[in-house]
């Protein structure tokens, strides 16, 4: 009986990989795609991304269901689904939970990148890949968060949309042509709304496909920042790989339930986290007469802010937030160390990264508190520490002491 | 080297710390409304007074009857006679009939929906403000607050509450500025309700606001405990399996 029906199963897989290399592909991505045995903490937050990728694009196909892109109902329509819709309201809180979600596993996906040395080649395109993804994960976020129409979407967006307004020549028509009215309105909600549910989405998946094909090309790094396809066995298998079918695969599930764990807590006991994820004036119908007291972008665009505000002119405030996310993309460029990972660099290295991540965080913090002297001082002073991290890298990383590599990938 | 690095953090962290505070204090301090949402009764009551004496002007136009009803373990009947006084159907949502242009002449303004106040405003403040009315002549209805000042709204709960006046105190700045701020008040005319009743009477009306804000919270809160302690049984399966998995690497 059993026997049967595997030879029917094998048959049917034969009859398949004869028109689609069904086996192939699983080979070759799974159970034959060689990972390095020692991956830390820091590797989960790869596959946590791509899930909060699904999650989101499954509540936002919800979500779209009900929700209305019209000015004059999009406000309505949201809280239509918060209440007369069954299940809209654990829908609603799980997408907007998730772009703050996508975002913390971004930034410690990064963070992982930089301590290891991820960015480095053979990983360049990979490194880049992931770089644009984040960009356009910012402009997904950044356009959706306009959607609701309450007052932090509109002032939010006008803001930002205003920025290009400092461009000389051609800034107010741009802008203009941004909005498509001389105010954040409906025409605007309307093309926000179809590239947060179909331009930027259908990108994103591009991206997030290219970053994988990247990635499988080259392999994965890992905590030492040592290539383990220099060391194979007889059969090419490299001595400190494991296959990423079973092991990661069952690894990344704790990982994920951890994640869904944290993820449901917030969901169920803290939608709004205080006002960090879902604002109180946002609470409030858009209103163009009415200005509110205190704009600030959400926190995870907060960084950026504070460098564009710490700068006296506004538009070399633009071109300084812009500089800020295009220094990211020279990452590999401007490290010049003879190793990857933090665990083989020296003491200028580890001293520049911690002064990075310190100016991260409290440019993330002063993004969110109103313009006062001091607040504006101390952008000023993250903002060059932030800039220096960058531009001293070819420097600093060339004369620091390394450590010596080992042939083989350490454990733990 | 390592720890006047660290001492130089700290007192940047510190200093920033001591910015939001600055920053985040607006001079309005708040009572605390100290509501608990899965008092039925007291969302009942709360939706009385809601009705009778919000109803008129302000909307609560995302809301139904027929959820109120559904929420609250009432029947259709029981919340056409209690709650709804305008002829509107059960399935229909609360609407008042003010025009726009009307409430603009009259109170300078249209009158926001309450939808969603709760969750725009925090239940602290809403109990502070409703608590907040006190008699000042210079304005349309003879009343201000002292939480929203120069409020274009009436006291509408002034026959329960009563009317109060300001007891000022004189405040000086760090700038040496003498100003004259609002410490309390006293009751001038009595209400139909004593200060503690009014001030129960207000705390249910907060409540019924509450629930307005967000009539899900309640099931929210009693799923997330299920749903936590599944995902907390499959941690442990998905430990175990990744234990076994691994026992052959090293």
């Amino acid at each position: 009986m059993f026997d049967k029906i595997s030879r029917h199963l094998s048959d049917l897989r034969e009859w398949a990989d004869e028109r689609f290399p069904v086996t192939a592909f699983w080979q070759d991505h799974l159970v034959k795609y060689y990972a390095p045995k020692n991956l830390n903490f820091w590797y989960f937050f790869g596959s946590l991304a791509f899930l909060v990728l699904v999650l989101q694009i499954v509540t936002g196909i919800f979500l779209t269901m009900n929700y209305k892109p019209d000015a004059g109902m999009a406000f309505a329509s949201v809280e239509y689904i918060m209440r007369d819709v069954n299940w809209g309201w654990l829908i609603r809180y799980m997408h907007s939970t998730g772009a703050s979600f996508f975002f913390i596993v971004i930034y410690l996906h990064m963070f992982r990148a930089l301590l290891y040395g991820s960015y480095r080649g053979p990983r360049e395109l990979l490194w880049v890949f992931g770089m644009l993804i984040f960009v356009v994960l910012m402009a997904e976020a950044f356009m959706g968060y306009l959607l609701p129409w309450g007052q932090m979407s509109f002032w939010g967006a006008q803001v930002i949309i205003s920025l290009f307004g400092a461009i000389p020549y051609i800034g107010d028509e741009l802008a203009l042509w941004i909005r498509g009215d001389f105010v954040v309105a409906d025409a605007t909600l309307n093309r926000f709304f179809a590239f947060h549910v179909i331009a930027l989405p259908l990108l994103l998946i591009g991206l997030v496909l290219f970053h994988m094909i990247a990635l499988h090309s080259v392999g994965s790094n890992n905590p030492d920042g040592i290539e383990i396809k220099k060391q194979k066995d007889e059969n090419g298998v490299p001595l400190d790989g494991i296959p990423f079918h079973p092991y990661y695969t069952v690894k990344d599930m704790v990982g994920v339930v951890v994640f869904l764990i944290i993820f449901s807590a917030v969901i169920f006991y803290a939608p709004e986290m205080g006002g960090w994820f879902l604002e109180k004036d946002n609470f409030v119908p858009a209103d163009p007469l009415k200005t509110p007291e205190h704009i600030a972008p959400l926190w995870y665009f907060t960084p950026f802010y504070a460098i564009l505000r710490a700068v006296p002119d506004k538009f070399l405030g633009v071109v300084a937030m812009g500089a800020s996310i295009v220094m990211l993309f020279l990452l590999p460029w401007l490290d010049r160390s003879p190793v990857k990972s933090v665990r083989y660099r020296g003491p200028w290295f580890k001293l520049a990264l911690s002064t990075f991540v310190i100016s991260f965080i409290g440019l993330a913090y002063l993004g969110t508190v109103a313009a006062s002297p001091l607040a504006t001082l101390f952008s000023r002073i993250f903002s060059v520490l932030y800039f220096a991290f960058f531009l001293l890298m070819p420097i600093y990383s060339k004369l620091d002491k390394t450590k010596p590599l080992p042939a083989r990938v350490t454990e733990k | 080297m390592k720890q006047p690095l660290f001492f130089v953090m700290f007192s940047l962290f510190t200093s920033l710390l001591s910015m939001g505070v600055v920053a985040g204090g607006n001079g309005v301090v708040l009572d605390t409304a100290d509501i608990q949402l899965d008092d039925r009764e007291a969302i009942q009551r709360g939706a009385k007074l809601f009705v009778n004496y919000c109803l008129n002007c302000h909307s609560a136009s995302l809301m139904r009857y027929s959820r109120i009803a559904r929420d609250l373990g009432m029947s259709d009947e029981e919340i056409s006679r209690q709650l709804i006084t305008t002829g509107a159907k059960v399935g229909e949502t609360m609407e008042v009939v003010i025009l726009e242009e009307d409430a603009k002449r009259w109170f300078g303004m249209a009158v926001p929906d309450l939808s969603v106040i709760a969750r725009a405003r925090g239940v602290d403040w809403l109990y502070t403000y409703l608590r907040s009315f006190y008699r000042d002549e210079s304005r349309p209805w003879g009343v201000n607050n002292s939480v929203f000042k120069d409020v274009g709204m009436p006291h509408v709960l002034w026959e329960l509450q009563g009317l109060q006046a300001p007891v000022m105190e004189s405040h000086t700045d760090a700038q040496g500025n003498t100003s004259e701020v609002i410490r309390g008040f006293t009751l001038i005319e009595k209400g139909a309700l004593n200060t503690a009743e009014y001030d129960a009477a207000v705390r249910d009306l907060v409540t019924f606001l509450a629930y307005l804000g967000e009539p899900s919270k309640l099931q929210r809160l009693a799923l997330g405990k299920w749903v936590l302690l599944f995902l907390v049984g499959l941690l442990v399966l998905t430990f175990l399996l990744k234990k076994e998995y691994w026992r052959d690497i090293h």
